[in-house]
């Protein structure tokens, strides 16, 4: 479904992926830890197209096709969806009303008619739901003035809304209190299927109890340097990432 | 200055004549247009020397010549229409004058209310004019509307008497027309009177078609009475080849309410003077714009609010969106007098450069003699956000939409101030013609 390879990425000169390679089949869900800084915003970002960062080297297919190839808008178009871990304020932009226009062009896209007003109302209803999000969210700018929970309910409302292939959540635990994480949690649960697959960023194994993952990969200054069931979350919340980080510049200067 | 008293007297040209034939009107307006003539003789044609105008050159007009449009000829309804608002008493003007048979009007005014040509009211009411027309306008320092002053002759008239509500809003569409081979000029002259207790919504249009070569050069006095309640919209939509430069001065009295909206996204060069005189406790005012420039066009807002006394309130938001090689120029002036304690005034300029090309020239400030008064003002300038782009696409939004959505955004808050849905609906229709996406931003916002 999502194949990396090889790839290294710098910003300003700075290289912040040193070689990621990483393979995410169907169905599957991946967890992806590391301490801050160590580039899973970066590698997210880039996933989803951000022009700021620069690929030097490496590729990536998304569903057999050059994702690096294609516009931001082409990847969502395709399929693959990125929850921000800092979702974008932006006044004056209906949250509902955009999510409809993002939901037609998907929708066109695949060769399918526009949904009309009455349509998306029942579907977004039915979606709010899933993460029980405040009705009243829906009439309001997109983010503005949410609180950091609501922000990120409302990535996850618009992921369900349109239905990837391939959702990278970019700590999407951080900002929600334990019932919200399981209430988010069970939306994400809800839409795992054996064709939609996850890439889970997150810092706390604690999520990982909600949304069990079938691997968990850990990043460390831009390299993946462990990977495991879902038992290595658990031995890096008890361990933290220094014993892997000696690892590393044993490895370095090896 | 041989240059500069050619290029005056090539505006007075024919002068002698205008005034002598309107010679036995009254001695009020006699005099006005005299001294409106004595002034523009001492001021001349403003230069970039001048602080008030260091950014914005008028050499295009002061050395074009224009022919002084006297009739109406060859303009029909067809002509007007597309600036019509639905819902409106109309009045119209062609180059200046009235062009009655051009006008459609879905209301009756209720009684004593009158709309008319100001040549009109001249002669049926004498004493409204007598005791309004050129007493607020400053013509002092501003040569444009000096020359409005001594080219004083007609224009639109509005006058609403002590406690009468006018429901419907009274249109005053002014369609700039160049009837021959040269460009034309006109000066029209602009009289709103609302008497104590009063309510009115007047919009003054200025339109006119792509292509079309003239100057308009107008002056609107707004006099706001005890407690009136005036809305104003000023909607600027001349030919993109067209001048304008003018001057917009209400004066209210205690207690009284003006609104006061301006839209400007014609002309190739313009230039707004808006004055408020706060002559009265509790009085409110607000003044909210929003102009758009593409191409060359050249756009200058300055801004006045005099407050005198005590108690009253000022609003001012306005926002600009510039493209290609636009160029916008913004000056706000809060004045709060010694006796002005409790003043609340506000003042905010927000600019959004859609090209490397575009500038904006954005200076507001403050100037306050009182020492018990809440005052603030801002100014911003800047692109549109990466960050916003990008989260907009990351959902299926093409990179044109997203970035005109971003656009619709940040000129809807104006928008959403407008409080006649006619002109706010009307204005939001535009932009999505006016938007390369605004298909998606029709369906998004
Ligand atoms: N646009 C940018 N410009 C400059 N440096 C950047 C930019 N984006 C990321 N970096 C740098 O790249 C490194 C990796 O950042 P990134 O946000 O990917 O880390 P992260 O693993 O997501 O961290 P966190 O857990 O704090 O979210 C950091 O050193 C960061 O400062
Ligand atoms: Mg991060």
């Amino acid at each position: 479904m999502l194949k990396i390879e090889n790839l290294h990425v710098e910003v300003e000169d700075k290289a912040i992926l040193k070689g990621i390679d990483l393979e995410v089949k169907p169905g599957e869900v991946h967890a992806i830890m590391g301490p801050n800084g160590s580039g899973k915003s970066t590698l997210a970002q880039v996933l989803a197209g951000r022009e700021d960062y620069e690929i030097t080297k490496g590729s990536v297919a998304f569903g057999g096709e050059d994702l690096l190839d294609m516009a931001p808008e082409e990847r969502a178009r395709e399929g693959l969806f990125l929850a921000f871990q800092y979702p974008v304020e932006i006044p004056g932009v209906s949250n509902t009303y955009f999510l409809k226009a993002a939901l037609n062009a998907v929708r066109k896209h695949r060769g399918e008619d526009e949904i009309d007003a009455v349509d998306f109302l029942k579907l977004a209803r039915e979606k709010m739901k899933l993460v029980e999000m405040d009705e009243k969210l829906l009439g309001r700018p997109v983010n503005d003035g949410f609180s950091g929970g609501e922000k990120k309910r409302n990535e996850i409302f618009h992921m369900a809304v349109l239905d990837p292939k391939v959702a990278v959540l970019d700590e999407t635990d951080s900002g929600l209190d334990i019932d919200a994480l399981r209430i988010v949690s069970d939306g994400v649960n809800a839409m795992r299927n054996e064709n939609r697959s996850f890439v889970v960023i997150t810092h706390y194994q604690r999520l990982l109890d909600y949304i069990v993952p079938d691997v968990v990969h850990v990043l460390l200054d831009g390299r993946i340097v462990q990977t495991g069931g879902k038992e290595l979350a658990t031995e890096l919340e008890e361990k933290g990432y220094s014993w892997l980080e000696n690892d590393v510049a044993a490895a370095a200067t090896a | 200055m041989d240059a500069v008293r050619d290029s005056t007297s090539a505006h007075l040209a024919g002068y002698e004549s205008f005034a002598r034939q309107l010679g036995n009107q009254p001695e009020h307006v006699v005099n006005l247009r005299k001294s409106g003539l004595d002034r523009f003789c001492d001021l001349g044609f403003p230069t970039t020397r001048q602080e008030a105008w260091r950014k914005t050159n008028v050499r295009r007009i002061a050395q074009g010549t224009f022919d002084r449009t006297t009739g109406v000829e060859g303009v029909d309804r067809a002509r007007v229409e597309p600036f019509a608002v639905p819902g409106c008493t109309e009045l119209v003007l062609v180059g200046g004058r009235r062009a009655e048979a051009l006008e459609r009007s879905a209301a009756t005014l209720p009684e004593g209310a009158v709309v008319s040509s100001l040549a009109e009211a001249i002669e049926s009411h004498p004493e409204v004019i007598e005791a309004h027309l050129g007493r607020y306008a400053p013509i002092d320092e501003h040569p444009f509307a000096a020359l409005n002053q001594a080219w004083l002759e007609d224009g639109a008239f509005v006058y609403i008497p002590r406690g009468v509500v006018v429901e419907a809003p009274i249109h005053v569409m002014l369609i700039g027309h160049q009837p021959g081979e040269a460009p034309s000029v006109c000066y029209p002259r602009n009289l709103i009177v609302a008497e104590e207790n009063s309510q009115v919504t007047v919009i003054e249009t200025y339109a006119g078609h792509t292509g079309q070569h003239y100057f308009t050069c107008p002056v609107t006095e707004i006099a706001a009475a005890q407690n009136a309640i005036v809305d104003h919209y000023k909607l600027q939509e001349e030919s993109t080849d067209a001048f304008h430069m003018a001057m917009q001065k209400s004066h209210q009295a205690r207690s009284s309410y003006v609104f006061s909206h301006s839209l400007s996204h014609g002309g190739a060069l313009v230039r707004n003077d808006i004055r408020a005189m706060l002559a009265g406790e509790g009085i409110e005012c607000t003044l909210n714009g929003l102009y758009l420039g593409r191409g060359t066009q050249h756009v200058d807002h300055h801004m006045f609010v005099d407050h005198a006394f005590p108690n009253c309130h000022s609003y001012e938001l306005y926002k600009g969106v510039l493209e290609e090689h636009a160029r916008a120029v913004f000056n706000g002036t809060i004045h709060v007098h010694q006796d002005a304690q409790k003043t609340d005034a506000k003042q905010s300029n927000r600019n959004l450069l859609l090209s490397k090309n575009a500038m904006v020239s954005s200076n507001p400030q403050l100037i306050i003699f009182a020492d018990d008064v809440r005052c603030t003002h801002g100014s911003t300038t800047g692109h549109l956000e990466d960050e916003a782009i990008f989260y907009l696409r990351s959902r299926g939004i093409s990179e044109e939409a997203a970035k005109s959505l971003l656009t619709y955004a940040f000129a809807a808050e104006v928008l959403q101030e407008i409080r006649l849905d006619a002109i706010r609906t009307g204005f939001e229709e535009f932009l999505f013609t006016r938007l390369p996406k605004g298909d998606v931003v029709r369906q998004a916002v």
